[in-house]
């Protein structure tokens, strides 16, 4: 049985709008395609940045990767700015409570001095790597041409934001929300010899200019590697020290990075597949950047889980690279 | 563990939680990590004394915009399910979110460009957070537009392709040239043209008659993007506040810098919001206020408050402001009876007030209507009673800076066409007014690179010669459905077929 309601029916005189009907059609689009194909501005530009006055504004050639379409490059999880604070927002919601409950019951400061004196060297420094890869997909969503693209990295660049927020509770939990944690944690981000190589990666990261060398150098490499050995297997190293309620703090950087996995394979996959072209000028990057974010993670995995985890991090993120055609080291393990 | 046992209060948490994940680099300067920031001469002595705009973390953040978003496409939802584009006040109305559409949503879109290079650029970890929060908002703004219209779209013409005509037509380069040169010149004076000038001082003259508008009209679907946004907007416009009141602090050689850039954002916002003004005073059928009152309450009241609180800083009022507050009398009428002759070259349609709207007129405008405006209104009626509906053939002359027709008269002289000209390199330049001329004087290498529709028509980079070819191919201005004017526009019949007045010559939306 089912109730009938009578409305008038009206017919449209067109679907879509005609920029997303030269893509998909003159058929009901959906909200994700509305909201993120060919809504930048393409040609006639007026003036030529100040800052960079051998491109125009929206200029393709802020990268060495060349594209047919950059809208090739699309998301998978088809994450428009609602679908996008939606799904966030579901993630933030389960991490609140478990924050709550571990600050309720105490949990951090339960554990013994040792104990949470290592989350302050090894994990809390953490939020400064999330800043700067904030910066950088922050330059990234700015150099982007196609909205596609540029959409990823906002949302990229302000989860980065919220994940080093989300680090920095930590510390506050710890030391009562007096600030001092935080600062004794940065003490060790500026000047423990653990983390140099780190903060000089990162640095480095910063004064890079090709956007696309950046995303793969940030969301790929770095973060490829960098989740899998912190968020996996210090986790179950951690949880050996007895501080396995940690783990309730950091569920929220596991969903996310397997979500994030979503997009940058994606990505690779388009981009890699366009050309050889862009196949050597990644293979290049990658033969730059990729041992020394395995140098930079080295020490960490020292100092915690051992070399072995970190060996199998690269492992794994050479696996990822091989499926588009990319070749890294570090299959060794 | 140190200690320090005292607990944070909100602002220092605030700034633990933002700021204190920056540090001093060691490895690279700071001068190659963050290079644009001293190009324009600004000096920053204590980026630590940047006051953060409003306090909001990343996961409140997704809280409440998640919130709103939903309450938002409810609506859209429930919008189109019930065809809510039939209970507008007129189809008339439908020209205002044309305008919108291909003129204002693209700024979104660059503005979402624009601070999340900004967002990068500050070596302030502060100002960064706070300009990338904008990036999202404005990328928010920019869908969201396209979902509150895409209904319409689907049931009037002239919506169909804004992007593409935001780069091309003729009147659309007003916007984009405008927002094109805030993104192409320095981050600080991005975050004055932007953030100060146009969305502290004159967004009130922007986004509120168009949500307004949409209110008094209807329009459920727009307006409720507007209540949406509302405490987006204000988020934005206390940056823009804090941006200005921050770098007028940093130090005293700023303050000649900043008053240039707030005297040429005036101006340039100015130029823009005429094409509001037109809006406001002709497009809408309900009309929510005239253009020379919200001049009068957001300029005048408002902008004269606020530029009375900067003057302890050194900043006067922005040059030419009395020639824009004179202007409010006439800006209105002189855009509509410019674009009523160019109908034929824009994607919405014009027409002749009715006779109650031009009493409106009468009484809103006593000084200037029946006397300059009102005989043209009455004469063009009489061409096209007599089947002689005017359009103009000439392309018209843009103005180097704003790109404005060349259609302004002088202050207090209303018959008096207002125009300067200047040669640069020995080439000669056009400007509607003193205050563009000064501002081409300023920066002629910037303005020189212009991308003047009407030249590029006659240079021949515009798919062809004629203006026919050039609308429909280069523009893809449907002709016959999107341009000309609106009676017997397929609009206007499709509208009357909707209210039950006549039916139209298809029946594509009987019930």
């Amino acid at each position: 049985m089912s109730i009938e309601i009578k409305t008038t029916s009206v017919e449209p005189i067109r679907h879509t709008y005609s920029h997303t009907a030269r893509r998909f059609g003159d058929k009901p689009a959906t909200r994700y395609q509305e909201a993120s194909y060919d809504l930048e501005a393409k040609t006639n530009f007026h003036y030529r940045p100040q800052w960079d006055a051998n491109y125009e504004l929206n200029d393709e050639r802020r990268t060495a990767i060349r594209m047919e379409d950059w809208y090739a490059v699309s998301d998978p999880r088809q994450f428009y700015y609602g679908a996008y604070v939606g799904n966030r927002a579901k993630m933030q919601e389960q991490a609140e409570t478990s924050y709550g409950f571990c600050d309720k019951r105490n949990l951090l400061t339960r554990l013994p001095e040792e104990t949470q004196k290592l989350l302050l060297r090894l994990m809390v420094p953490l939020r400064h790597v999330e800043l700067g890869a904030n910066m950088n997909n922050s330059k990234i969503a700015g150099d982007a041409t196609a909205t596609t693209v540029a959409q990823m990295h906002i949302y990229q660049a302000m989860d980065r934001l919220g994940i080093g927020q989300y680090l920095s509770r930590i510390a506050l939990m710890l030391d009562g929300s007096t600030g001092a944690a935080l600062d004794e944690s940065k003490g060790y981000w500026m000047g423990d010899q653990l983390w140099q190589p780190m903060r000089k990666l990162v640095e480095d990261s910063l004064v890079v200019q090709d956007w696309f060398e950046l995303t793969l150098l940030q969301n790929v490499l770095i973060d490829g590697m960098m989740f899998p050995l912190v968020y996996h297997k210090m986790d179950e190293w951690l949880e050996s020290q007895g501080a396995e309620d940690v783990s309730m703090l950091t569920e929220f950087m596991r969903d996310w990075y397997k979500d994030t996995l979503r997009w940058t394979n994606a990505m690779m996959k388009a981009v890699a597949g366009e050309s050889e072209a862009n196949v050597a000028q990644l293979q290049q990057w990658i033969d730059h950047w990729e041992p020394q974010v395995y140098n930079a993670l080295k020490p960490l995995a020292e100092a915690s889980v051992g070399v072995e985890a970190l060996d199998e991090a690269r492992a794994e993120l050479s696996t990822r690279l091989k499926k588009v055609g990319l070749q890294s080291q570090g299959v060794s393990a | 563990m140190a200690v320090k046992n005292k607990k944070l209060n909100l602002k220092d948490k605030y700034q633990y939680l933002t700021r204190d994940m920056a540090w001093e680099p060691t490895y690279q300067k700071m001068e190659d990590i963050y290079p644009d920031e001293r190009f324009e001469g600004i000096k920053i002595v204590d980026w630590s004394q940047w006051e953060d705009p409003f306090r909001l973390t990343m996961d409140a953040y997704w809280k409440y915009q998640a919130e709103k978003e939903k309450k938002l496409y409810a609506i859209f939802d429930a919008f189109a399910q019930n065809n809510g584009h039939q209970n507008i006040s007129d189809a008339r109305y439908v020209n205002a979110l044309k305008l919108f559409l291909s003129g204002v949503s693209p700024l979104e879109h660059a503005a979402f460009q624009g601070y999340s290079k900004v967002g990068r650029q500050f070596s302030g970890a502060g100002a960064r957070v706070a300009c990338q929060m904008q990036a999202i908002d404005e990328l928010r703004h920019s869908q969201t537009q396209q979902h509150a219209m895409s209904h319409y779209n689907k049931h009037f013409n002239g919506l169909h392709d804004a992007p593409h005509m935001h780069d091309r037509v003729w009147f659309l380069s007003v916007p984009k040239s405008f927002f094109d040169d805030a993104r192409s010149a320095g981050p600080f004076e991005f975050l004055t043209a932007i953030s100060f000038s146009f969305e502290y001082v004159l967004t009130n003259l922007l986004f509120v008659p168009f949500m307004s508008g949409a209110a008094y009209n209807g329009d459920m679907a727009t307006v409720t993007f507007g209540f949406s946004a509302q405490s987006d907007e204000a988020r934005h416009m206390t940056l823009g506040l804090e941006v200005i009141k921050f770098i007028l602090e940093q130090h005293e050689d700023n303050v000649p810098i900043v008053q240039r850039w707030i005297d040429k954002w005036f101006w340039r916002g100015f130029r823009l919001l005429s094409l509001v003004s037109m809006m406001m005073d002709y497009m809408l059928p309900n009309k929510v206020m005239s253009w020379s009152e919200a001049w009068e309450v957001y300029y005048e009241q408002n902008g004269g408050a606020l530029f009375k609180d900067l003057e302890r800083y050194g900043i006067r009022p922005p040059k030419y402001q009395d020639v824009a507050n004179d202007a409010k009398h006439h800006l209105s009428h002189q855009l509509w009876t410019t674009f009523y002759q160019y109908s034929q070259a824009t994607n919405f349609h014009t027409w002749i007030p009715e006779k109650e709207e031009m009493d409106w007129m009468s009484e809103k405008y006593p000084e200037t209507f029946d006397k300059y405006y009102r005989p043209r209104y009455e004469y063009l009626a009489k061409e096209a009673a007599a089947g002689r509906r005017f359009y103009n053939n000439t392309l018209p002359q843009l103005c180097q800076v704003c790109q404005v027709p060349t259609l302004f008269t002088e202050m207090g002289a209303p018959t008096k066409l207002s125009h300067r000209q200047l040669v640069h390199e020995g080439e000669r330049y056009h400007f509607c007014s003193e205050a563009c001329c000064d501002i081409f004087k300023h920066e002629p290498e910037k303005y020189v690179q212009a991308w003047l529709p009407v030249h590029q028509i006659y240079q021949g980079n515009c798919e062809g010669a004629d203006v026919e070819t050039v609308v429909q191919k280069y523009y893809h201005i449907n002709i016959g459905e999107d341009n000309f004017e609106y009676l017997g526009s397929p609009d206007h019949k499709h509208w009357m077929s909707i209210k039950g007045e006549k039916p139209a010559d298809e029946n594509q939306d009987a019930a």
